[in-house]
């Protein structure tokens, strides 16, 4: 296990090009299962491979273990890492795949037939030891990548997208897989993966990357119900948060003609930062847009009607997609509902789940 | 449609097994161009293997040749792919300059060669003596004959460097990356990843220039001073001589005869190496 210290890590291709990873800085402690997620380009997957040793980091400094990376060749990092493409050697079996590593560190043979047999146990693959990887499933070679990297037994693993070759259902499979190898092995992780879902679901932190710049590092939770900005309000959560360009006139937010009553809390803080009588920007989750019939106190709250545009049944409940002045509005509403394309409802904002952002710079503005 | 069928069905016949089987029957026959073709059963083999001194000598310059001609162009090839498919400046340059003698055509090529390997006024041994060598007589020596002949074939090993070129350019980059995080050298590498991941070119390349290989005549009937495989029968290979069979005595029943056990071996040898290609050919999807 170990402890990796990024400072100021930045990279840039060629001198007169794009800097692709800018200032990048993070702590990540003992046993951690870090995923940086963000779209493409955003410098996840260059970050990853600095660390790993295959790109070289242009300005700042990686430390394992207190220990200075930079220039030290990826051997002698003691780093396993599982690439997207599974990487494996079609030429060779299961159990030379996984093997691979150790052979060439010309580790004793008994050694190496039951590190091989033990990590080929925990991933259920004792039976295709003996084959080639074209005969194996997306989801078995994905979990051969995995052996290669346990039998290493190394500090610290490093995944490149390994679940993006795979079918949604195998997808959900190998999460869970590699959440239970997590806590059998509690190796620190580093996971990349440009799905926001798989992010939430594993990282014990999630690191979410934009243009080469961290946007926020937090707990799931945390990154879910505080993000720092209007790009991680709305990449982080599928559907993503509703945005509105608004007006907060000191007791309201004015969304067009839509008046909402703001929350306590929020009322004060916009009027202690002075966004009184200014634009803004509201978001709120599609589960927090709700239905008059399932509102506690309806006469409390601020509702408003929208025409159903699209009704999208998700199983046990119901997306509702509309307009809502001028602007796209999803809400969630329980499977029950009956009511089709073109039909009215009648909703509120659960103004207490609601986020502020600045308008001209993003950020956010309340602390909700 | 079927007119197409039909096109092809009077190309295969005509151009393809009515030869084979004309040969195949003419092997049997004393057919000499003037003479009719009359049926002489197994004489021309009988003569072949057991009175025709210099068919055996043929057909052992012609193994000679392809024993060493294979594995050292194919060698050459794949060391001269692994430099030049290194990521460094210029190499485009280096790349055509390899490659280049694969598109020169033959006799030019062989009367280059004669210059170059003449032993008073050539470039190589102008070149060797530079250093104090007093080169071989190359072409006019029997010892030396193949020899300059396998170097010739060394210095067109760019055609079968331009597919194993494309090969290893195919080869995932994120094999070699998973290697460096193994820990594995660049020689390992090499032996561990490339040469396995190439190997169906490689078996592609061999069995396509053994066959070639075992065809060599151009070269002997240009570069042997009296076309005729001198020095002493030193490059009388085995088609050079079925050519003088047949073109200069006129015994074409036996010239037949000959084709077909060059045809034979050839099948053989390949046979043996499509056997034993799945202990070293590896392919990706099958």
């Amino acid at each position: 296990m170990a402890q990796l210290h990024l400072k100021n890590i930045k990279k840039q291709y060629d001198s007169s090009g794009p800097v692709v990873v800018k200032d990048f800085n993070l702590d990540i402690e003992e046993g951690e299962f870090i995923v940086f997620v963000g779209p493409s380009g955003c410098g996840k997957s260059t970050t990853l491979r600095m660390m790993a040793g295959l790109e070289e980091i242009t300005d700042g400094e990686f430390y394992i273990n207190d220990k200075k990376m930079n220039g030290i060749a990826p051997k002698n990092r003691d780093i396993a890492m599982v690439f997207q493409n599974y990487a494996l050697y079609p030429h060779m079996t299961v159990y030379d795949n996984i093997a691979f590593g150790l052979k060439i560190k010309k580790r004793p043979k008994q050694e190496i037939k039951q590190k091989v047999e033990e990590a080929a146990d925990i991933l259920g693959l004792t039976e295709y030891l003996h084959r080639k990887p074209k005969a194996l499933s997306g989801g078995q070679r994905q979990r051969v990548a995995l052996g290669r990297a346990i039998v290493r037994e190394a500090d610290v693993f490093l995944m490149d997208e390994p679940l993006s070759n795979l079918d949604a259902k195998l997808r959900v499979q190998m999460r869970a897989e590699i959440m239970k190898l997590h806590q059998r092995l509690k190796t620190t992780t580093v996971y990349v993966t440009h799905d926001q879902t798989e992010a939430l679901t594993m990282a014990t932190r999630i690191v979410i990357l934009n243009n080469g710049e961290i946007m926020q590092v937090g707990a799931p939770q945390e990154v879910y119900n505080t993000p720092n900005n209007l790009f991680v309000a709305q990449f982080i959560g599928s559907p993503s948060m509703n945005i509105f360009d608004g007006i907060f006139d000191g007791e309201r937010l004015k969304i067009g003609n839509t008046n909402i009553k703001v929350a306590e809390a929020d009322k004060h803080i916009l009027k202690e930062h002075g966004y009184t009588d200014k634009k803004i920007k509201f978001g709120i989750r599609p589960e927090n847009v709700q239905e008059y019939q399932q509102l506690s106190k309806p006469e409390e709250a601020s509702l408003f009607d929208i025409k159903v545009r699209v009704n999208e049944l998700l199983g046990s409940e119901f997306m509702i997609y509309s307009e809502l002045e001028g602007e796209e509005i999803v809400a969630r509403v329980d499977a029950r509902n009956q009511n089709k394309p073109g039909d009215t409802m009648t909703f509120a904002f659960d103004m207490d789940k609601g986020h502020f952002f600045d308008f001209d710079t993003g950020e956010r503005i309340t602390d909700n | 449609m079927k007119t197409i069928y039909l096109f092809w069905i009077i190309g295969f016949l005509g151009l393809i097994l009515g030869p084979m089987l004309f040969s195949l029957y003419g092997s049997f026959t004393n057919y000499n161009v003037t003479s009719t073709m009359d049926f002489v059963s197994f004489q021309n083999y009988e003569e072949m293997f057991l009175h025709d001194s210099l068919f055996w000598t043929s057909l052992y310059n012609t193994l000679y040749f392809v024993i060493f001609s294979v594995p050292l162009t194919t060698i050459a090839a794949i060391f001269i792919s692994v430099l030049v498919n290194q990521n460094l400046p210029g190499m485009k340059f280096f790349r055509t300059v390899f490659y280049l003698p694969a598109i020169l055509s033959g006799v030019g090529v062989y009367l280059l060669w004669m210059q170059l390997l003449d032993p008073s006024t050539g470039l190589i041994n102008s070149f060797l003596s530079l250093f104090g060598i007093s080169g071989p007589n190359w072409l006019f020596d029997a010892g030396w004959a193949k020899p300059s002949l396998i170097l010739m074939k060394l210095w067109s090993a760019g055609g079968a460097m331009l597919l194993y070129l494309s090969a290893m350019q195919g080869i995932s980059k994120t094999l070699y990356e998973a290697a460096v995080m193994e820990g594995a050298s660049r020689v390992q590498m090499f032996f561990k990843v490339t040469l396995p991941m190439i190997s169906p070119i490689i078996f592609f390349d061999v069995i396509t220039s053994t066959i070639g290989s075992f065809q060599i005549f151009q070269e002997a009937y240009i570069m042997s001073s009296d076309s005729a495989g001198s020095p002493e029968n030193s490059l009388l290979f085995f088609n050079l001589h079925m050519w003088i069979k047949a073109f200069n005595v006129f015994d074409m029943g036996y010239a037949m005869a000959m084709s077909w056990i060059l045809f034979i071996i050839v099948l053989i040898l390949t046979l043996i190496n499509f056997r034993f290609a799945k202990y070293w050919v590896h392919y990706e999807d099958d």
